[in-house]
């Protein structure tokens, strides 16, 4: 199952990070394959260091793919993070 | 053979200890397709040892000092498992058909140059994480083992790109031998200790860490800046006969150093030490200095996660005010910053850190920490002659600064009745142009200057003194340094205060004929050195030091007064020459 969403990040420090770790943690938790897209640039979402290259500010508007038996879960919990209720 | 810098006299012939503290080399190998899947598995188990490694760090130290501190390895354990990382070097070692530790060294250096040009602060520090990470794993892959300086096990010649002062901190001294490096000058902290150690070194090599292998047979001549890799018998032999001549001209020139240092004519100086840590006393009285010219009290804050506090710093400087048993102690407030840094005092990676948040601008800053050093040296007073010295002092705001603060440390004592010397004797040290200039102002307000000359040569000449490139300005006898030093004796003089040296540029017999000359009333340095300036000054006539260092300022460049002052020298004292040739 593949399941896209686009975010828009609205913690004051951007994805950086503290977010960065937990949002790679949670990701990694996942058997599906989640991708982050900002603009044009593709990072593996399990990645911290491909996360961090992103240098996601905030307001800067996220593409999230994920893709695989979990999908669901997975960008529901992730959702939450870069929406900053759990950071 | 390799020529270098000579930084610290003598000859050492010993086995190579190869001492790697920045980049690791890896070598550029073409692998065929078939040992693809070897490539991987060997990246594999160097994951999985690195990790191992860190876990393993990670628990001693949450266990020593607390699980906070451990936690900064999750960060190291996120970068080595992370799938990116991991696939793109995979994904290079199948496209580019390059040995694993050529191909992740670029990966891990990709990363490094994303994240060190981040605006973000404190993503831009997560770069040493992962530089930290690289380092280790890339170690793990070339089958480096990991060595810190403090258990050596048998006597060996250090290689290393350089050595930083915390690594010297905790070395296992005896087993030291002598120092090989890249980098480096004649006044880096290299050729700073080697001297205190009495042991030969070499620096600025620029490849002897790739030239060098670990266990290689060395010949290091610390007097011409060769090393020798490999030697055959008849050189082996040649250089042990030059060993032991070296060994007996010094101790010929032991037999000065009692003399006292005062010209045939009857001039008299002051010759005394430097100094890093209380121990270094023992080598001070043996080589007959008269007095401390400079204690350097950073050492005391190195290698350790936390400041000494008052009691532990007033020990060691009593300690070293008690063996001198009256001579002269100067004490020079914390100098870190430069090329020195503490970690518990949080001091911020600098671009440019000689001309940084360092010395007195640190010490100003934070009057907590300066002032408990203060206290101590105030305590210690008592039981010696002590004196207090100010370093990078850059004007006579900065320095009433801290006078100010001194008061403060003093009124505060006298008002709690503890006990110190109410006349402590206060200098500045003059190692910034500026202050250089402005000496007739700062003269007002002190009871000595010592002029710090590895600063203030690299300050007036623009020529960083770590840096072999450019080694060839870093020139002493440059009519500008000259100029400089002249003004900050003459403006003492008028005020009546002293005038000392403590840079490595008091040791250098032909400069100490010029110095002498101009005046200075002491000479500060490392131990070793102290009987041959002795020999120098208690040989010449200061009326001829006068007119040679008179002649000196005449001559336009510094390569005309180095050749000057090397064949006046010969010309005053040829038995100096002479006996260190012969050797």
């Amino acid at each position: 199952m593949l399941i896209e969403k686009k975010i828009t990040i609205k913690n004051e420090q951007g994805l950086h990070a503290r977010p960065a770790a937990i949002f790679v943690q949670i990701a990694n938790k996942y058997e599906s394959d989640i991708a982050v897209k900002k603009g044009r640039q593709e990072v593996n979402g399990k990645s911290i260091m491909g996360l961090l290259t992103l240098a996601a500010e905030k307001g800067a508007k996220l593409h999230i793919k994920v893709n695989g038996p979990d999908a669901k879960e997975a960008i529901e919990e992730l959702e939450k993070i870069i929406l900053g209720e759990m950071s | 053979m390799l020529k270098g810098i000579p930084a610290s006299p003598g000859i050492a012939i010993g086995k190579a200890f190869l001492f790697d503290t920045r980049q690791l080399v890896a070598t550029e190998r073409d692998i065929k397709q078939d040992a693809v899947p070897s490539e991987i598995i060997r990246f594999e188990e160097a994951l999985i040892k690195t990790r191992s490694e860190i876990l393993a760090i990670q628990k001693k130290i949450s266990r020593e000092m607390s699980a906070q501190h451990g936690e900064i390895f999750n960060a190291h354990l996120l970068v080595l498992e992370d799938r990116m990382l991991i696939e793109e070097v995979i994904e290079g070692l199948k496209k580019e058909r390059k040995c694993v530790e050529y191909i992740f060294s670029k990966v891990i250096g990709k990363y490094i140059n994303v994240f060190s040009k981040m605006n973000d602060e404190y993503l831009k520090e997560r770069t040493s994480d992962i530089e930290d990470v690289g380092k280790r794993i890339l170690k793990n892959l070339i089958g480096v083992q990991e060595k810190t300086l403090s258990d050596l096990k048998e006597q060996v010649i250090v290689v290393a790109y350089d050595i930083s002062p915390s690594d010297t901190a905790d070395m296992h001294k005896k087993n030291v031998m002598g120092f090989v490096t890249d980098i480096g000058g004649r006044t880096s902290h290299t050729a700073i200790m080697a001297k205190s150690l009495e042991i030969p070194a070499v620096v600025g090599l620029e490849k002897a860490t790739t030239k060098i292998r670990p266990g290689d047979i060395l010949i290091v001549d610390g007097t011409d800046g060769i090393v020798i890799v490999g030697p055959d018998k008849v050189i082996l032999k040649k250089y042990e006969a030059k060993q032991q001549k070296l060994v007996k001209f010094e101790k010929t020139l032991l037999d000065f150093k009692d003399t006292p240092a005062v010209t045939i004519d009857g001039h008299k100086v002051e010759v005394s030490a430097n100094i890093e840590l209380p121990d270094d006393v023992g080598s001070v009285i043996s080589h007959g200095a008269e007095g401390i010219g400079l204690y350097r009290t950073e050492f005391l804050y190195m290698n350790r996660n936390n400041s000494p506090d008052e009691e532990e710093q007033f020990e060691a400087y009593k300690k070293v005010a008690v063996k001198l048993a009256g001579s002269p102690v100067i004490i020079r407030t914390l100098d870190i910053g430069g090329d020195k840094f503490l970690s518990q005092l949080k001091v911020p990676h600098e671009m440019n850190p000689f001309m940084g948040w360092r010395a007195i601008r640190f010490c100003l800053a934070r009057p907590e920490v300066f002032k408990v050093q203060l206290r101590a040296i105030l305590r210690a007073s008592v039981f010696g002659n002590i004196k207090i010295m100010f370093p990078m002092i850059s004007g006579l705001g900065e320095l009433k600064q801290a006078i100010k603060v001194l008061e403060e440390a003093k009124e505060d004592m006298r008002n709690k009745s503890i006990n110190f010397n109410q006349d402590i004797e206060v200098g500045a040290m003059i190692e910034i142009p500026s202050a250089a200039l402005t000496c007739d102002l700062l003269a007002k307000e002190v009871d000595f200057f010592s002029i710090g000359t590895n600063d203030l040569i690299q300050y007036s000449l623009a020529v960083d003194r770590a840096n072999e490139k450019i080694a060839y300005l870093y020139k002493p006898t440059h009519p500008a340094v000259l100029r400089l030093i002249k003004n900050i004796i003459d403006s003492g003089h008028k005020e009546n205060i002293w005038v000392g040296m403590c840079g490595e540029m008091a040791a250098e017999p032909g400069f100490v004929l010029i110095l002498l000359g101009l005046g200075l009333d002491e000479f500060s340095m490392s131990p070793v050195v102290i009987p041959e300036v002795k020999y120098v000054i208690s040989n010449v006539r200061f009326e001829d030091a006068r007119k040679a260092a008179e002649k000196a300022l005449s001559l336009p460049t510094g390569e005309e007064v180095e050749a000057f002052t090397n064949k006046r020298l010969n010309e005053l004292i040829p038995w100096l020459k002479k006996t260190k040739k012969s050797a």
